[in-house]
């Protein structure tokens, strides 16, 4: 362990000595290893310590670290870093505070599998993460293969009371190796603190020596150009106030361009059910954007845009349906009274089946020509918006102004809407209002750098509450029906020979169908009192304060474009 | 956590030699061990070339103003802790409790707050019958009697068997073996064959009086990790193994 309040040590490669590894591919400007430099510590212990290599110490000798996180990069966000350690005593899974403090491990044989893993063995290690990383799957990261010695720190009774460890770290990835510099550490022997803060104090003394200020993880990621956390499916363009709108929205639109794109590969992989959902919330967001702030497009066909995109939306719903379904399932099945959740295996086996069917009509379209057009043609509209050197017609508006004059008509429509809706209006009028509201909330995301960050949080605050209302209902409703269509699909399938559908199935269905009834009715019931809050006085001011100074930038560091 | 402690009344007969390479054993198996030296001699804290010195001596840790946990030390050997002896623990008995007010139970008060942090402990214990040795009795789950293959010393055996056989409450196992066995005396080779074969409590495996485990001062290491391979070792493996097998 080390000593609270020590750190590692990075020793820093003299100017002109570098060594070539022979390995690297590297570009002029990576950093090869000190590797003469242990010697220079050695030589700062020895006034105070005799030194001897500790030969088979725990922790030492060569072992392949690969560092695992969800795509969306759900444990580091959440502080914990997740490694697997494979030596040749065997693999272990090590969880971690992002500063180093163990939190947990578990063996691990034969990890990380070979295709992603949605699931691990049980043991601490998954009970600590398996419900902030479901439905993601554990991809890994980055790789490193590391080579640790320790040498033993001993006093004038040659009785270790320190330690010194020293860790190479060769990063791994496809095509290319580079050497991290040499790491030094000291671990304190229990009872000697005052001797492993003399050595730490030591190192630090060494010309060259400087606090490691990045874990491993972190060095190995910016040894191959990336950093943590260097994907997320919110929209963070940069914009700024004073943009032209048209560049605005094209920066806007290119960033979600980005996120479809980068997302068509775990869709295709079929990895987990989230790179489909952030695939088509980008198409959501980028078909709001086209209607919404497409009039400052002007070199881009809005029109074909708009439709091919909702060939995209239209072409994911199926599977995003079922996977909603299994995703959702052994929460329905909590819910049977008469049922028991056998009754309904079948249903779900039916379901594997469609989504089964459904994707690989999906995966044809994401590989058709179609779609790589749709992407090319797209950016390259984009790009030509985005880097035209000035409005060719009038005077364009701002970003500021843009988002001022959407917002607040999406706000003003949703008011008109909602207002209008009394107990006896259909349930369209609801799902209406729904897609209003959720462009309301893709214009305040847009526009979000925009925007005070206190007033930002209180307005989509209050039209969370009312969208989740909305979600709730149309949901409900959506999923009941489809219940019955499955139904349907289930009793063809039988006729023509299929698995079939027995009788205790379609009645736990059925069981299934009544319980989203009650959701849907306790929706509708809540509406007026959701929307009041959303549509009342206190909220209409939050939004107009909001709307009064779209121009201040949050944090004018991250604004400049 | 399991106490084992080293006793027998007698001085030299192997106590500490079998607490430092049992320890070690123990910590071997990946056991958080600790090893206290209680002896005011200080041979295991020499053995693991630490200084037999606490803070504030006996006296602060039977008093409770400083802690165990404050005067371990890390041997050189993973998962393997050392409670140093301090020479003011000679005076132990006379902290422990006056002719009036004795106290039995302190050690083991005293090694409680330490469960969650070691699964096995040994306690080396200074030859003697006193109130610290009554009071490892009491602590120990183990009482672990090395034995010099003579008749007398299967005496004292009998009366440290009678003695414990008088506690109320719980009562250390204990578990004798012979220490020392000289092959090539026939008094040793008649009293170690017939001992164990005849009494329970008495194991099969004995340590043999070798050169190479009065060796462990020289090296200042358990005879077990200096030399595995070693007779000697092959010996406190054995009588390890016996002491596990008879604990399950």
């Amino acid at each position: 362990m080390l000593t609270p309040g020590l750190r590692g040590y990075v020793l820093e490669q003299p100017a002109g000595d570098h060594k070539s590894t022979g390995k690297s591919t590297g570009k002029g400007t990576r950093k090869h290893p000190p590797t003469d430099l242990l010697p220079a510590a050695l030589a700062a212990l020895a006034p105070s310590f005799t030194v001897a290599a500790e030969h088979g110490a725990p922790g030492s000798g060569a072992r392949r670290r690969t560092w695992l996180d969800t795509f969306d990069w759900r444990l580091y966000r959440a502080g914990l870093v997740l490694e697997v350690e494979q030596a040749r005593r065997g693999g272990r899974l090590l969880l971690s505070q992002a500063d180093g403090t163990p939190r947990a491990e578990q063996p691990a044989a034969g990890w990380p599998p070979r295709r992603p893993a949605l699931d691990l063995p049980a043991g601490p290690v998954r009970d600590q993460i398996m419900a902030l990383i479901s439905p993601r799957a554990l991809l890994p990261v980055v790789s490193a293969v590391s080579t640790v010695s320790v040498i033993r720190l001993l006093n004038a009774d040659g009785k270790t009371v320190g330690r010194l460890t020293a860790e190479r770290a060769v990063v791994t990835a496809a095509g290319t190796a580079a050497e991290l510099p040499l790491r030094l550490s000291v671990a304190e022997v229990r009872g000697y603190p005052a001797q492993a803060r003399k050595a730490a104090a030591l190192l630090a003394g060494i010309p060259g020596a400087s606090p490691v200020s990045q874990s491993v993880f972190v060095a190995a990621l910016t040894a191959l150009g990336r950093h943590p956390a260097d994907y997320t499916n919110g929209v963070d363009a940069e914009i700024t106030a004073e943009l032209p709108g048209s560049v605005a929205v094209a920066r806007l639109l290119l960033r979600l361009l980005d996120t479809l794109e980068l997302n068509v590969d775990g869709v295709l992989r079929d990895i987990d059910t989230e790179f489909l959902h952030d695939f088509r919330v980008a198409v959501r967001r980028t078909r709001s954007a086209i209607k919404l702030l497409g009039e400052v497009v002007p070199a881009a066909d809005a029109n074909r845009y708009a439709r091919e995109f909702k060939w995209l939306g239209d072409l994911t719903t199926p599977t995003r349906d079922l996977d909603v379904h299994l995703l959702g399932f052994a929460a329905t099945t909590e819910h049977l009274l008469a049922a028991t959740p056998a009754d309904l295996e079948p249903f779900r086996a039916f379901l594997v089946r469609r989504r089964a069917r459904e994707f690989r009509r999906l995966a044809a379209a994401l590989r058709s020509p179609r779609f790589g057009a749709i992407t090319d043609d797209w950016r390259k509209a984009l790009l030509a918006v985005r880097d035209a050197s000035a409005p060719k017609k009038r005077r364009q508006p701002t970003a500021a102004e843009l988002a001022a004059r959407t917002t607040g008509r999406a706000f003003r429509r949703i008011a008109a809407r909602g207002g209008a809706i009394t107990p006896d209006s259909p349930p369209e009028s609801l799902h209406d209002l729904r897609k209003r509201c959720k462009e309301l909330r893709y214009l305040l995301e847009f526009f979000a750098p925009l925007h005070d960050p206190v007033a930002y949080r209180k307005v989509v605050g209050d039209l969370k509450q009312l969208q989740d209302c909305l979600g709730d209902f149309q949901d409900s409703q959506v999923q009941r029906e489809e219940i019955g269509a499955l139904a349907d699909a289930m009793l063809a399938e039988a006729l023509s020979g299929g698995p079939g559908a027995p009788a205790a199935t379609l009645l736990a269905m059925g069981e299934v169908a009544a319980r989203l009834a009650v959701s849907q009715a306790e929706a509708r019931a809540d509406f007026a009192r959701r929307f009041a809050r959303f549509a009342g006085p206190a909220a209409r001011h939050r939004i107009s304060i909001l709307l009064a100074k779209p121009g201040q930038p949050a944090e004018p560091a991250l604004k400049t474009p | 956590m399991k106490i084992y402690a080293t006793y027998n009344i007698k001085g030299g007969v192997g106590k500490t030699t079998a607490a430092v390479n049992l320890a070690y054993l123990s910590a071997a198996e990946g056991e958080r061990t600790l090893l206290w030296d209680l002896d005011p001699q200080g041979a295991a804290s020499f053995l693991f070339r630490i200084k037999p010195r606490v803070k504030g001596g006996g006296k602060a840790l039977i008093r409770g103003t400083k802690t165990l946990e404050g005067a371990i030390k890390g041997t050189d050997f993973d998962n393997l802790d050392l409670l140093p002896a301090d020479f003011t623990y000679r005076n132990m008995d006379l902290l422990l409790g006056t002719a009036q007010r004795k106290q039995t139970r302190k050690i083991a008060q005293l090694l409680r707050p330490l469960a969650a942090e070691y699964d096995n402990v040994f306690l080396d214990c200074p030859p003697s019958i006193s109130l610290v040795s009554e009071n490892v009795m009491h602590a120990a789950d183990v009482l672990l009697v090395p034995l010099i293959p003579t008749t007398l010393s299967v005496r004292t055996l009998d009366q440290l068997t009678d003695f414990v056989a008088g506690f109320d409450g719980d009562r250390p196992e204990v578990r004798a073996f012979f220490s020392m066995v000289d092959r090539r005396k026939k008094l040793h080779q008649e009293i170690t064959k017939d001992l164990s074969a005849e009494r329970s409590g008495v194991t099969a495996a004995a340590i043999p009086a070798l050169s190479l485990i009065e060796r462990m001062s020289v090296e200042r290491a358990p005879v077990t990790a200096f030399a595995p391979r070693s007779q000697a070792a092959r010996a406190f493996r054995s009588l390890w193994s016996e002491i596990l097998s008879d604990q399950e």
